[in-house]
């Protein structure tokens, strides 16, 4: 017992030390890539905001107050008031909050779902045949559209907004993920695993899934972004958020008959959802750098 | 050891090799057009040879003639379309999928490739316990003693376990995919092109090292190459495949001193000399090899054959025993026996 137990612990210790030094030079490497710095800076500044910040005024976001309406921006209302007198600072960040929620899940379930997808359809040809069909049918078919037929029939809540753009954006996870997984399969160490007698859940999920990853990630922080940019769409035309719960489409839908007289109700929200979004795309461009730094050469030659 | 010349004598009261492969045969569908019949690719086609404990058995051939189609065939990565192939008397080809993960551990494979044939995303310490977790062998710790056992014996060392496989030359990944083949303590390893893709000073090295292997753990190799310096090196018996058919077997001496096939003595004039004084004659053959879609009828290499006659064209010849270890497909050699 006590023979094994040495070279045992001399291995856990060399196990740490070698852990510490890939950690450090992953670390180094992704501190180097300035556009996966910055879109993670600004991503998580905004998270910060979104949640803190509303912490920082006594107003709520649904607030009335009819004598305040649509005051330009000052001390007490750092981003001016809108027709009903709420605080335009607190409604964006609360609508921030919605978006950051929406774009999240959202990114989350269509990855569970598109790499389930994706993987299988890779793996089993009749399945790739079925399946593929039916994302080429979804993603043929327009996004708006069908989000607002869903909600207009089951009704526009956070629930169902997230719901239908899982539906709409799962496809673009899951070709992304199948034609990944397509090119793994292929690879002699995949064979290998076979010649070795794997079974097909383990090569599928514990071989083929890790080297698609990268990808994966990429893909989804960009579908975040969509997600986001998709629900202020929804929102402005009234078919997403709820009217009095604040979200930045609909800030913007209320801001729309003010533009002339109220520009602080349009600027405001506006400049969120660029932010919010730029932040994920570059953080997703860089990421792409950092992870496959094959695909980036040929793209960034386009 | 004797062998049997026809693939239907029964068990004789020679002893049953380790592996027998009887008539293998591997056709791929190739579908032509929508009102054209299939056709298919007839990679393998008919081979026929045995492998006895501790024996290495070398397989030559040149690219596309069907010889990693064939490796790949015996070990069902690919499933035959006719044939049989026995391990110590079972026909593993008609083993059912559970059946046949008994088998798994018995014969493993050394792939080609090595920069492609080692998971990039896992450390080399998990790359080699993966086969014994899908076997369920050993627990968490005697699986990495074994694991650092392994290292050793391809020679590399206890530190290289957590390492990933781009930290390594081709040379030392080899080496892990050796150890990948051991770690179920096979009888039998496939080694596919295994030092093709190496510079010459490694690959002698990393051939020592499997010939080592070979009679520290009693293994038997079926080796695939092209090269044919490297298989006389490492063989005890050699094949020599053309277009799907083994064409000539005989011990790696006989071979290379007394070849009887016309494309087995082509191949040898082509090796270059270590004397250049030696006056030899290159047989030089012409045209192409044939498409396996499409084999010529009668012998596969009457079209390039300096000897072919009419029977060559029209009957394809059977494997003629000249002695007790050598036998040839050949026309030339009718009634020679």
């Amino acid at each position: 017992m006590t023979d094994t137990s040495r070279p045992d612990h001399d291995l856990r210790a060399a196990k740490t030390r070698l852990k510490n030094e890939q950690r450090a030079l992953t670390l180094r490497r992704f501190m180097a890539n300035r556009l996966a710095v910055c879109g993670l800076g600004l991503t998580v500044v905004i998270c910060l905001l979104a949640f803190l910040g509303p912490l920082l005024t006594p107003h709520g976001p649904l607030d009335i107050n009819p004598i305040d309406r649509l005051q330009p921006p000052s001390a007490e209302h750092w981003m001016g008031t809108d027709n009903f007198g709420r605080d335009i600072y607190v409604r964006v960040l609360h609508g921030t909050r919605a978006s950051l929620l929406i774009g999240f899940s959202v990114a989350l379930l269509s990855s569970l779902i598109g790499v389930a997808i994706g993987l299988y359809s890779a793996y089993f040809k009749l399945l790739d045949h079925v399946l593929m069909r039916i994302t080429d049918g979804l993603m043929a078919f327009p996004a708006i559209l069908l989000a607002i037929s869903v909600i207009a029939v089951f009704g526009p809540t956070t629930r169902n907004v997230i719901l239908t753009l899982v539906v709409v954006y799962t496809p673009l996870i899951a070709r992304v993920v199948r034609s990944n997984a397509l090119v793994v399969k292929e690879q002699p160490y995949i064979e290998s695993l076979r010649a070795l007698g794997s079974s097909r859940t383990r090569i599928i999920w514990r071989h083929i899934f890790p080297n698609t990853v990268s990808s994966l990630i990429v893909q989804a922080s960009f579908v975040f972004a969509v997600a986001i940019i998709t629900e202020a769409m929804l929102s402005f035309l009234g078919v997403g958020i709820p009217a009095p719960h604040p979200s930045l489409g609909n800030i913007l839908y209320d801001g729309k008959n003010v533009i002339t007289s109220a520009w602080w109700m349009t600027v405001f929200p506006g400049a969120m959802i660029i932010g919010v979004v730029l932040g994920q795309n570059i953080l997703g461009d860089g990421l792409r750098d950092f992870l496959d730094p094959h695909t980036n050469k040929a793209v960034s030659k386009r | 050891m004797s062998h049997a010349t026809s693939p239907d004598t029964p068990r004789a009261s020679a002893p049953e090799p380790l592996l027998r492969a009887v008539e293998v045969r591997q056709h791929f569908p190739v579908r032509r057009g929508f009102f054209k019949p299939t056709a298919y690719v007839k990679a393998v086609n008919g081979v026929s040879f045995e492998i006895a404990e501790g024996e290495t058995f070398g397989l030559v051939g040149e690219s596309g003639c069907g010889k990693s189609t064939l490796g790949r065939t015996l070990l069902r990565l690919v499933e035959p379309t006719d044939g049989a192939c026995f391990y110590r008397g079972e026909n593993i080809f008609e083993k059912s999928p559970s059946e046949f993960a008994r088998f798994r551990r018995e014969l493993q494979m050394v792939f080609q490739d090595p920069y492609s044939s080692l998971n990039p995303k896992m450390r080399v310490g998990d790359i080699l316990e993966e086969a014994m977790k899908i076997h369920g062998i050993g627990t968490r710790r005697t699986r990495t003693d074994r694991v650092i056992e392994l290292l050793e014996t391809v020679g590399l060392s206890s530190e290289h376990y957590f390492r990933f496989p781009h930290e390594f030359s081709g040379g030392q990944r080899q080496r892990i995919g050796l150890a990948r083949a051991l770690s179920l303590s096979p009888k039998v390893v496939i080694c596919d092109e295994t030092v093709s893709a190496l510079d010459v000073s490694i690959q002698a090295q990393v051939l020592n090292l499997m010939k080592r292997i070979r009679r520290e753990f009693d293994l038997s190799y079926l080796f695939i190459s092209h090269d044919l310096g490297v298989v006389k090196y490492i063989s005890d018996r050699i094949g020599v495949m053309y277009l799907g058919n083994l064409v000539e077997v005989a011990t790696a001496e006989e071979l290379f001193e007394s070849p009887k096939h016309p494309y087995t003595q082509a191949l040898i004039s082509a090796l270059p000399k270590t004397n250049p004084r030696t006056k030899k004659e290159r047989i030089k053959l012409t045209g192409e090899v044939p498409s396996p879609l499409s084999p010529p009828s009668g012998c596969c290499f009457h079209t390039r054959c300096p000897h072919a006659t009419e029977i060559c064209r029209t009957t394809v010849p059977a494997s003629r025993t000249i002695s007790d270890t050598h036998k040839v497909a050949c026309h030339l050699y009718e009634g020679r026996a």
